[in-house]
């Protein structure tokens, strides 16, 4: 079975101590710090945007101006400078027309995070590397687009964000902001302004995509705020599988990310959205680390559609996510697995939000929350079940595992149904890890940090095995490097 | 040199003192049983050897192989070759019995300085084990003793020592809850095992056992001392009179 061996693999933890901590050289093309239209406008003018786009963007930016923070999450939000931030950075050079042309600082870069899933070959070209196709972010320009050629026979599409904005004005005007409105909230309305990357896919009708799409996200420029924008269409009967993996170098000021994902799937479409998150955390003593300020919302617009979104979220200095399905179509499903880790000082506010509209519409959530150290966490999760969603099922399963006395974990359910046939099931439990279980462990020769590391990837073992095989690898690593140091 | 060597030991749980001089020394492939009342300190004789967190040694020494046991980590311990049968084996939620005991192994070999096995060697290895113990394959997936009936328990802890071929094994009662033919069964794997250089600790109630199990040595414990020792013949004789006689000498 494949999710035992993934298990297996889990080994060597001491070698994998947060190595991320880097960062490469290269020269960069800033724009200069802070905010303002100019630098929207200078934006918009480097990504070569349309008319329309512009004007959305300086709407977006016109309405962020004067628009408050959120102030309803747990985690304390220092203060953000946004004027002592870069919004625009990028590789000096011009895109490189093939790999052979990428920096090789670049690909040294990726060696050193020990990528797992072979991506490293399929970067380079090697032969017989598995079928992942990698759409690298590098800071905020695309600097590697593989397997274009097979997935274009199918009449997929998967570049930057940018470049879809030239080759499929269409689509993404069309469903861009569809999902998450620039209005919705004032980090997702600073990435409306500002976005300079990301990923956009779009399936056509009756096509299963015949491999996972993948991009890494890493930070890589000092005081950088990434604004990704991410946008996923599944035209009628399509699949996508699509995996999000991020690393970030050491960093002592606190960087900023707000980024936005959306997701569409149309008639009996189907989007599996997988996440591991591991940006930089901060030290032990909570400084430095990333702002994770995150929109990710996906439409169910078509009947039997269905969206599921898998995470597992171990970096951060602060998260603030809540990976959301709006079941429009009925008959439509929308999943929610969740990881959650938070060590030392960590905080994280973290959940999804379940709204049903159409009937017969079933969500399924399932979250675990690791809180050691220091660390606070909440799972805030909404289930709204509106007037004409009859037959509409919900099953919430919150578990919290906490590591040692001095850490939070919080479960916030909000639940408002709105019709009378609908059926929904929450269950939570609060759990630490036992002695016993511990002494178990060493009494058998595994070592305090490895048995921590098992035990609390048994304990998450329902959403990883969510995860797409070489995802699995990576995340069960990260599980034991994130929770490094918490016991004993 | 005896293998292990326990003098004047004595420790406490809870601040209450359990064990009160405990002195037993066992020669390399040697089988000592012990016998004793419930409450008369067994079990925390077992789990002061494997050294668990909570049990405070007072007074006395453990000499293991030649080495002071009591200075070692108990996960140190384990990769020394002490093996631990629980009493009350421990479930581990969502954590595959076959990756717990390669986690285990492999934890062992590499302190030995051994490669790591790899996985196709491994599962062969361990279902020709669980066969041996009439363990099916399906019992090797589930999560360690989640779900497991209390004989069933005890069978996988016979499992683990078999793959981990321990020098030391620490036996808490693990005939206590099977049925016959899994008596017979984890006998016959306790005697596979039986060599020269590797010896069994047997804690058990039952004469039964070490019909199947003969051990070189028996030792009553009472009242946290070792009040009796005897050969084969003292479990018979115990079996008869029980434990009457001794609880005075303890006092
Ligand atoms: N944490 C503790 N605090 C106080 N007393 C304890 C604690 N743990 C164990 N004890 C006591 O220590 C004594 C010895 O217990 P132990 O489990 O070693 O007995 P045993 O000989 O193994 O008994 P059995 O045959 O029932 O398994 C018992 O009286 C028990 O109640
Ligand atoms: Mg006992």
């Amino acid at each position: 079975m494949a999710t035992t061996d993934t298990v297996e693999r889990v080994s060597a933890l001491e070698a994998e101590k947060y190595r991320y901590g880097f960062s490469t050289d290269i020269e960069m093309d800033f724009a200069p710090k802070g905010l303002n239209e100019d630098i929207v406008r200078l934006i918009s003018a480097k990504k070569e945007d349309p008319e329309w786009l512009l004007e959305w963007r300086l709407k977006a930016f016109a309405l962020w101006q004067d628009m408050p923070e959120p102030t309803w999450q747990k985690p304390d939000v220092p203060q953000i400078d946004y004027q002592d931030v870069y919004y625009y950075a990028a590789p000096k050079k011009d895109g490189p027309k093939s790999l052979d042309e990428v920096d090789p600082k670049l690909l040294e870069t990726y060696a050193k995070l020990g990528i797992p899933l072979k991506e490293q070959e399929v970067l380079a070209g090697v032969e017989g590397a598995p079928r992942v196709a990698v759409d690298a972010v590098f800071d905020s320009v695309s600097v590697a687009t593989t397997y274009r050629k097979e997935l274009e026979s199918h009449g997929i599409v998967f570049c930057s964000i940018s470049e879809a904005v030239k080759t499929h004005p269409e689509l993404v005007k069309k469903y861009l902001g569809s999902v998450v409105p620039y209005s919705d909230n004032k980090h997702a309305c600073l990435n409306a302004a500002v976005f300079t990357d990301g990923s956009f896919v779009y399936i056509p009708k009756g096509v299963k995509c015949p491999m996972e799409l993948s991009t890494y996200f890493r930070i890589n420029a000092q005081e950088t705020g990434q604004f990704e924008r991410t946008l996923i269409i599944a035209d009628e009967g399509s699949y996508v599988s699509y995996l999000e993996g991020c690393t970030a170098p050491m960093r002592d000021e606190n960087q900023l990310h707000a980024a936005v994902v959306e997701l569409i799937t149309l008639d009996d479409a189907e989007i599996k959205y997988s996440t591991v998150q591991n940006w930089y955390p901060g030290d032990e003593n909570g400084k430095g680390g990333i702002f994770n300020f995150v929109t990710k919302r996906g439409a169910c617009r078509g009947r039997n559609s269905k969206i599921s979104w898998t995470q597992v979220e171990t970096g951060s200095a602060i998260t603030w996510k809540y990976p959301s399905c709006i079941l429009q179509g009925d008959n439509s499903v929308g999943e929610f697995y969740s990881v959650a880790i938070t060590n030392n000082c960590q905080q994280a506010d973290t959940g999804t939000k379940m709204i049903h509209i159409g009937k017969n519409t079933r969500s399924r959530i399932i979250s675990k929350g690791i809180s050691a150290g220091r660390a606070d966490q909440t799972y805030r999760g909404l289930v709204r079940v509106l007037p004409n969603a009859s037959g509409a099922r919900n099953f919430t399963q919150c578990d919290s595992l906490l590591i040692g006395d001095k850490c939070g974990a919080h479960t916030i359910p909000y639940i408002e149904s709105r019709n009378p046939s609908a059926q929904l099931e929450h269950e939570a439990t609060t759990s630490r890890i036992s002695e016993d279980q511990l002494f178990y462990c060493l009494s058998r020769g595994i070592g305090e940090e490895e048995a921590v590391a098992l035990i609390v990837n048994g304990f998450c073992k329902e959403v990883m095995q969510t995860l797409p095989m070489e995802f699995a690898v990576e995340a069960q690593k990260l599980i034991g490097i994130s929770l490094e140091g918490s016991v004993g | 040199m005896a293998l292990l060597k326990i003098e004047n030991l004595s420790a406490t749980v809870g601040g209450k003192e359990i064990l009160k001089g405990i002195d037993l020394e066992i020669q390399p492939g040697e089988v000592h049983a012990i016998m004793g009342p419930n409450g008369s300190g067994k079990s925390t004789l077992s789990y002061v050897l494997a050294g668990r967190p909570g049990y405070e040694v007072t007074g006395g020494s453990v000499t293991y192989d030649g080495k002071n046991l009591l200075d070692m980590a108990p996960e140190e311990r384990a990769c020394e070759g002490v093996f631990l049968a629980f009493q009350y084996p421990v479930e581990l939620p969502g954590v595959a019995n076959t990756t717990f005991l390669k986690h285990a192994l492999n934890a062992r070999r590499k302190f030995l300085g051994e490669a790591e096995l790899d996985a196709l060697e491994f599962v062969k290895a361990l279902r020709k084990k669980a066969k041996e113990l009439n363990i099916p394959d399906e019992m090797l997936k589930r999560p360690v003793n989640v779900g497991f009936s209390g004989g069933e328990k005890k069978r996988n802890e016979t499992l683990q020592m078999a793959i981990l071929e321990p020098r030391l094994a620490i036996l808490d009662e693990t005939d206590s809850g099977l049925d016959i033919d899994a008596l017979k069964l984890v006998s016959e794997g306790v005697n596979a095992l039986r060599s020269a250089d590797r010896s069994f600790l047997v804690i058990t109630h039952y004469q039964r056992l070490l019909d199947y199990i003969v051990p070189d040595k028996v030792h009553v414990l009472s009242a946290g001392r070792i009040v009796k020792t005897g050969g084969k013949e003292l479990a018979l004789e115990l079996e008869k009179t029980g434990y009457a006689g001794y609880e005075d000498e303890a006092a």
